[in-house]
């Protein structure tokens, strides 16, 4: 079981839950929030000390006017990467957490052992249109973020308690204030892609409604050297729906660069 | 009391059949619906009404803004308030409103409304509104800065319609080197400002502050909401230290009168029960997206979600009637439960919605003559 602690970047605080030893790497989460702490996460764990902190913003609304887009979360993450004893971390983030570790590794890389994006936004591609999660109802979006319909329905079968609800609507607030406009990208991001200099992973479910993974053609163009590997039968939540096939999918790529 | 005829202007020629295949008529209906020789001819009837609403004595006629949608076909409502300053002489028109925050560039709006003060030797009333939560998606501005950019874009116009220019404009989402209007609007210091709202006590107080006493409208509310919403109105200004007007106080609502109760109730029911069942009724993503309210009155609306359904839930016009939403009867009760607000909240402004959903000519019009002749007399002061 991995241990909860809170971190402090400036005035802001954050829960982290973090698990395992060995090197850093730092998961950042997408715009649903902290996933649960599964098997891919219990993977990484075995063989690196996986820190994975709540965005500020999320889970409780106390810091959002403090970051008021994807910029902000990405120097609130560079600010939390000088914060941290020397040495570097292996960057992985999904979708919404993608997104900000492709900003922050356009910025500086120093501290970057390595970027692994799973279904990330951040771009965006003509003639392919991202699903609109904001329009779809609850039922919907859970359908849509998953390829295999039997774990929807597990998802929705399962009663919400009043505490979980709140922090769902928190994050569904902070997600609109990032990603609302435009939608899932940054007009600016795709031409300092090139920046990023470190050995790069990007992961995507061949069955993403929500961010599709025709995407990843654009992702390859400005990466040097980016490695893609997709989950067939999988949609937009790699990590959940396909974690055993998904964490050594990124395990292999770790032990490769390091 | 001062009375407004207003108009939505539907689209009323709708396939209601397609309509039931989409989730809404608002941003996904396929326009391949609209039908723009039908749609020519809805526009001529809406003009004709509102014109002849100055003729039966209205102090008032109104028109508002919606996009992307069969609910109302006034995504520009200056373009019809133009066209009314040409076919009326005495009348009022109020836009009620624009929505401000949806634009880039809120000092045209400050100029648009300035031109049409202006043109019309001042006879302009504008609303100040954030469109409803489709607007949102319509337009892709961000629901979660809708408040702020409210906020601004009305210090902004403000100062642009009373500031001497050139001057600065510095915000958070509006940046200007030079607000410099011409025209400057034709009233003094400038148009008159109404809030047209379903009601928040942020918005109440914010309206209700001294530097700005704000006429605030309930829309399409129960009775019993309208009154407590103006009742906080009244309450703020005294926590203010000043009484308030009742011509700070408004209420707009559909009303349909006929010479019974139930030739009124008949005649209004296929109108009524459209506009709300199909041309207003959204699911909740739609018309609550995330940040359009606080977090914490969302996260209320939502607890109430499960016995609310996945989306506004259908309603029968004895419904509406019963929570005083609608006012629909004889012109005796007509005039019954407009005086029962009237002594409830002390309110001088009415917005008498007399066209709505799928409402023909021919009784819309019988409807503003009955209000006109056998209503609107009894609420002069």
């Amino acid at each position: 079981m991995p241990q909860r602690l809170v971190h402090r970047v400036g005035t802001i605080e954050a829960d982290l839950l973090t698990e395992g030893d060995g090197q850093r790497l730092l998961f950042l989460h997408g715009a649903a929030g902290v996933p649960p702490w599964n098997k891919f996460f219990e993977l990484l764990a075995a063989k690196f000390q996986v820190l994975l902190p709540q965005h500020p913003g999320f889970g409780t609304d106390q810091f959002a006017s403090r970051i008021r887009n994807i910029a902000d979360l990405a120097m609130y993450y560079l600010d939390y990467l000088d914060g941290m004893p020397g040495g570097t971390v292996h960057l992985v983030g999904h979708s919404l957490g993608g997104w900000v570790a492709a900003e922050l590794a356009t910025r500086n890389c120093s501290r970057l052992a390595s970027l692994t994006l799973i279904a990330p936004a951040g771009l965006r591609v003509k003639g392919i249109a991202s699903g609109d999660n904001f329009i779809w109802s609850p039922e919907e979006l859970t359908r849509n973020l998953y390829h295999d319909q039997k774990l929807a329905e597990e998802v929705l079968s399962k009663p919400v308690t009043g505490e979980e609800a709140d922090r769902q609507l928190t994050n569904r607030f902070m997600a609109a204030r990032l990603a609302w406009e435009p939608r899932w990208f940054s007009p600016g991001l795709e031409r300092w892609l090139h920046r990023i200099r470190v050995p790069s992973l990007l992961i995507w479910g061949n069955d993403d409604k929500l961010l599709p993974c025709a995407y990843a053609a654009t992702w390859e163009q400005h990466i040097a050297g980016l490695k893609t590997r997709q989950i067939t039968g999988c949609g937009h939540l790699p990590h959940i729906e396909r974690a055993a096939e998904t964490a050594d999918c990124v395990l292999r790529f770790l032990d490769a660069c390091t | 009391m001062k009375i407004a005829c207003f108009h939505l202007m539907p689209y009323r020629p709708l396939d209601f059949e397609q309509r039931a295949r989409h989730r809404s008529a608002w941003v996904v209906l396929p326009n391949r619906l609209y039908d723009p020789v039908k749609g020519a001819d809805e526009y001529a009837s809406y003009l004709d009404q509102l014109v002849y609403a100055e003729q039966l004595g209205f102090d008032i006629i109104a028109v508002n803004e919606h996009h992307q949608t069969a609910y109302g076909m006034m995504p520009a409502p200056n373009l019809i308030a133009s066209a009314l300053i040409q076919r009326t002489k005495q009348a009022k028109i109020a836009i009620l409103g624009r929505a401000l925050p949806l634009v880039s560039n809120p000092i045209s709006i400050a100029e648009e409304f300035a031109m049409l003060d202006n043109l019309s030797r001042g006879r302009i009333i504008t609303g100040f509104v954030r469109g409803i939560g489709t607007e949102y998606h319509a337009t892709g501005i961000n629901p979660v800065f809708s408040h702020e950019r409210f906020h601004e874009a009305h210090d902004l116009i403000v100062a642009a319609w009373t500031r001497p220019g050139p001057f600065a404009f510095e915000g958070e989402h509006y940046n200007f080197r030079y607000v410099n209007l011409w025209p400057r609007p034709y009233q003094n210091p400038h148009p008159p400002i109404w809030i047209p709202s379903q009601g928040s006590s942020e918005t109440i107080k914010w309206a209700a502050d001294p530097e700005r006493k704000y006429p605030f409208l309930v829309t399409f509310s129960a009775a019993d909401l309208v009154a407590r919403y103006l009742t906080l109105y009244r309450e703020q200004a005294v926590k203010f230290g000043y009484e308030c007007r009742g011509d700070q106080l408004g209420w707009a609502a559909p009303i349909y009168v006929a010479d019974s109760d139930d030739r009124a109730k008949e005649e209004a029911r296929a109108g009524i029960e459209s506009l709300f069942n199909e041309y207003l009724a959204n699911p909740w993503e739609m018309l609550l997206p995330p940040g359009y309210t606080s977090l914490s009155s969302m996260k209320n609306t939502m607890k109430l979600r499960k016995s609310l359904g996945s989306r506004m839930r259908n309603q029968t016009i004895e419904q509406l009637m019963e929570s005083g939403t609608v006012v629909v009867g004889s012109p005796r009760t007509v005039r019954e439960k407009i005086g029962i607000m009237r002594e409830r909240t002390g309110l001088q402004i009415l917005v008498a919605m007399l066209q709505f959903g799928v409402l023909n000519d021919e009784l819309t019009r019988r409807n503003m003559e009955l209000f006109a002749s056998e209503v609107m007399p009894h609420l002069r002061d």
